[in-house]
């Protein structure tokens, strides 16, 4: 069954027909083709598919395209570019926050909500905010700190 | 004058198209017209396969074809190689059972490929794989490491499930060193099953040109160029003219994007076959069944000592499990990578180890992060604690006391090798200082004052990496030489464009390699690209594992580079009108000595590529230069991790309170880069000793398929890092680096376990050491 979405990804007006199973990660990648963010499991716990909805973290993966009927959708593509990088994406690459890069795009849109929705940020708070978010390769230290330093940035 | 960058932390070049979602993965690759390729995979671990029916398949909405393992065989594929010839200790060479690129008459492990269906799009591809039938017939699957020799046979031609039995060191001697010794301390343990779980899944889209005759492979891989060799060579999937294989980000690999799978290869067939392009991107639970596993040891040790503990002689019985066949490089990670590095950091005089590796249904085991070195160095490192512990001294000490001392370098080891050069006290004294050792006592205090568990651990590590020393690589069974190669390629601006045989997936080569040419010519890191990861690109690269990129591909730029200057300095003496002895190449500027006359760098590359005034009959134009760089020695990075504890003993929720690792790299290039190796390797070692474990059931079923049943380290599970590093220049290679990758991994692992079976003063637990395991170990302690 097909079915039609409008939706706002990164501002801009979009509307698809699409299998009534598509899923909201698949819309991104493959009908928009915004490959920034990544599918990293099959069991929506690895967040690499993260991306905003309605302004809040979510695994993309997870939700269907259905469900985003009139929703506005950020992914990291619409959170800032090369030229105006985002307050989190400098962090991350400040405080070497990254390494292959390919947990990078749903660790950023994690932690860009976790410093929207947490009053106070410190260690404890980004570790236990950022629990659903695998990285393989920085073992989280340089994360944390990153996250620290662009909550700083963010709240100026 | 540009600065100089080596031993900066420059922020990473690659980080800003990783930040704003530019990476280009495999898996963010679309071709015109593409299909998509969904692998049907055994059920059983263990089985013969009759009929395979596609009928049904074939006719499924979207199905382009449904190929099977009997069509691989009926086109005499090649199987799937072991790189790594390992002989037994009667000579004879080790058992290698076809590896069938798929199945087509029996199925060995539980998630192997019988059949690739290809149709229009991924979901008609999976939805069409449920039609195809297979009749089955069961067998009884072999699992444990430890029974596999008592098991039913797998392959006839390898009774006992047995693939070698290897040994290494004197027999007679160790033995009788042994036998008349004041203390034995003895050791039976069990190196945990891993699995890799890079986060990024394997994928590959095999392209391949009809009009042409061209086959592109793009594909998540640590090592196109072995990969092709691999493809053309033994498959004969392709000429290797006409195959290019190009890996663009990949995201980590840790050992598991080393190898050569079934999938890809049967990718690439199809694609010849049917004359399309096929995209294959793994689900993760594909990856939990089908990539290459890692470590699954199961170990007996022995370590002699006289009344003062010093260590006559260390006996090791080993059996390996090499699952279902033998992986690309399997064979070599529990003999040349591990018995050859149980020497540790200590004089031990004599040291024998046999090694049985033995098939069993379960996936293919090969080379993760640290292959072979974390198993040594965790059966030291145990053992060494084991030891003090029995002898009631200090751990810290009985180590030092038996520590090869910086004048006893060049040292050779009982096993093989011969260390080049290193300071292990340095590196013991200044993590002991960083832990604050001397103020555990106090803090142990307070932690029982609070009704806490506190413990500390010691772990003195060494490995050997830049691999390899190609002759001695060959000696020693290597189906191939492990140089790599480098191509500096100035540009006619002076720009400088760096090609690299080593493959970046994370490890951020391209700015440490930039660092290391641009400091060369004196010119900015901006002014250098590196290029990687593109048969087509460049000549040829061995890739990166073993921590060999900066010391072996690095030196193989750094000849490259010096080359490059050797031609400047002869362009240089012809437009300065002087001696090509009496230039001067420093800080960018070609000098011509007792004169105030000098070239820069950018108008010598200039004039190389624009020879109007230039020696054209003793000179090429042109300023590019190639090397292939063979190392004459293994690397030898070494140092010491402390790991202290506090445990719960009402819950055995046991938390890091500090990690400190200290470690000898040899010459750094880019600390931050260095550091998060550390930090990362640490994690995976703090993984294996706490957290994962790969389990099959009896019948050989994964019963850990998923994220939500292995244990990844996330980042409430984890401390921050405290890293400490003392140097000792590699002697051998140009740089001076010994590489980093993989000790973060070796070195933790017994450092942990050290530290909580000392906060809850039992002998062992095994890894990994669950909140429960290390609960039941302490009511068995209080009882």
């Amino acid at each position: 069954m097909s079915i039609s979405v409008q939706l706002k990804v990164n501002g801009k007006s979009v509307t698809l027909d699409c299998p009534s199973n598509t899923t909201l990660v698949d819309l991104i990648r493959e009908r928009l083709e915004l490959t920034g963010t990544h599918v990293g499991c099959d069991t929506s716990q690895c967040g690499a598919c993260t991306v905003h909805l309605n302004g809040r973290a979510v695994k993309s993966c997870t939700i269907l395209a259905a469900q985003c009927e009139g929703a506005q959708v950020t992914t990291i593509e619409g959170l800032g570019d090369t030229d105006n990088l985002h307050p989190m994406q400098e962090a991350f690459r400040e405080c070497h926050g990254l390494q292959c890069g390919f947990c990078t795009p749903g660790m950023i849109m994690s932690a860009v909500d976790l410093v929207h929705r947490e009053p106070a940020i410190n260690e404890q708070v980004i570790r236990e905010g950022l629990e659903g978010n695998i990285c393989r390769c920085t073992g989280y230290h340089n994360i944390v700190l990153a996250v620290e330093s662009a909550a700083k940035k963010m709240r100026n | 004058m540009v600065e100089q960058s080596i031993g900066k932390s420059v922020l990473r070049k690659e980080d800003l198209r990783f930040i704003t979602g530019n990476g280009r993965y495999t898996g963010d690759i679309d071709l015109r017209g593409q299909t998509y390729g969904y692998f049907v995979r055994s059920p059983y671990a263990h089985a013969v396969v009759g009929e395979v029916d596609t009928s049904e398949a074939q006719s499924m909405p979207g199905v382009v074809a449904v190929l099977t393992g009997k069509q691989v065989a009926e086109d005499e594929l090649g199987g799937l190689p072991c790189g790594w010839m390992i002989h037994s200790k009667d000579g004879s060479e080790m058992k290698q059972p076809l590896h069938p690129v798929m199945a087509a008459t029996k199925v060995n492990y539980a998630g192997e490929p019988v059949a690739l269906v290809v149709a229009d799009s991924f979901d008609e591809a999976k939805n069409a794989a449920e039609y195809v039938s297979v009749d089955y017939e069961e067998l009884p699957a072999v699992v444990s490491t430890a029974a596999a020799q008592s098991g039913p046979d797998i392959y006839a031609e390898a009774p006992g499930n047995t693939c070698y039995q290897w040994e290494l060191g004197e027999k007679a001697a160790t033995d009788a060193a042994i036998e008349g010794a004041a203390h034995v301390t003895r050791y039976s343990l069990t190196n945990n099953r891993l699995i890799p779980n890079a986060l990024e899944p394997r994928a590959a889209i095999a392209d391949f040109n009809r009009g042409t005759e061209e086959l592109t492979l793009y594909t998540t891989s640590q090592n196109p160029h072995l990969a092709r060799l691999i493809l053309t060579a033994f498959v004969q999937i392709a000429p290797e003219h006409k195959l290019r294989i190009i890996a663009p980000d990949v995201g980590g690999g840790f050992g598991s994007k080393i190898f050569v799978y079934s999938e890809e290869t049967a990718l690439a067939w199809a694609s010849m076959k049917l004359g399309v392009a096929i995209k294959w991107t793994a689900e993760r639970s594909e990856s939990f069944l089908a990539d290459a596993h890692g470590r699954d040891h199961v170990s007996e040790a022995e370590l002699a000592m006289d009344e003062e503990g010093n260590f006559l002689a260390l006996r090791v019985k080993t059996t390996a499990n090499m699952g279902a066949y033998l992986s690309t490089f399997a064979s070599a990670v529990p003999t040349y990578l591990y018995g050859t590095l149980l020497a540790g950091q200590y004089k031990t005089p004599y040291i024998y180890v046999e090694v049985d590796s033995v098939f069993t249904n379960t996936a293919p085991v090969d080379a993760y992060r640290g292959a072979g070195r974390p198993e040594a160095t965790f059966l030291v490192e145990r053992i060494v604690d084991l030891a003090a512990k029995e002898l009631g001294v200090d751990p810290a000490e009985l180590r030092r006391k038996n520590m090869i001392q910086p004048a006893d370098f060049p040292y050779q080891t009982p096993v093989a090798l011969e260390y080049d050069i290193g300071d292990y006290e340095a590196s013991l004294n200044k993590a002991l200082e960083m832990a604050d050792y001397a103020g555990f006592a106090n803090r142990k205090a307070d932690s029982e004052a609070n009704g806490k568990l506190r413990g500390i651990g010691l772990s003195c590590y060494i490995e050997a990496c830049g691999l390899a020393p190609s002759a001695l690589a060959g000696a020693l069974g290597a189906g191939v030489g492990l140089w790599e190669s480098g191509e500096v390629r100035v540009n006619p601006t002076g720009s400088v464009t760096v090609l690299t045989g080593t493959h970046s997936h994370g490890q951020g080569h391209e700015t440490t390699f930039a660092q290391l040419v641009a400091s060369r010519f004196g010119i900015s890191v901006d002014d250098v690209e590196v290029v990687h990861g593109d048969t087509g690109k460049m000549d040829f690269g061995l890739g990166t594992y073993g921590s060999r990129s900066l010391s072996v591909g690095g030196s193989a730029l750094s000849v490259a580079a010096d080359k490059v200057v050797e031609k400047g300095r002869k362009i240089a003496a012809h437009l300065l009108e002087g001696d090509v002895d009496n230039i001067d190449f420093e800080d960018g500027e070609f000098r011509l000595k007792e004169s105030n006359r000098s070239k820069t760098f950018q108008e010598i590359a200039f004039a190389a590529y624009v020879p109007h005034d230039y020696p054209i009959e003793e000179l090429e134009p042109g300023l590019a230069e190639k090397a292939f760089y063979d190392p004459v020695n293994f690397t030898y990075p070494a140092g010491t991790h402390i790991c202290e504890v506090e445990i719960d003993p009402e819950t055995g929720v046991t938390e890091i309170t500090k990690f400190t690792a200290v470690d000898d790299f040899g010459t750094i290039i880019n600390p931050m880069i260095v550091e998060g190796q550390v930090h990362g390797g640490v994690a995976q070692g703090i993984g294996q000793a706490m957290f994962e474990q790969c389990v099959y059931d009896e019948s050989g079923q994964l019963q850990t398929g998923s994220f939500m049943d292995y244990c990844m380290p996330r980042a409430d599970d984890l401390p921050n890092f405290t890293v400490g590093m003392t140097t000792t220049v590699c002697t051998h290679n140009p740089v001076g680096a010994k590489g980093c990758g993989e000790a973060g991994a070796i070195g933790s692992p017994p450092a942990i376990i050290n530290a909580i079976t000392d906060a809850v003063g039992v002998r062992d637990i095994s890894m990994p050491a669950t909140p429960e395991k290390i609960w039941r170990a302490i009511q068995e302690q209080r009882a």
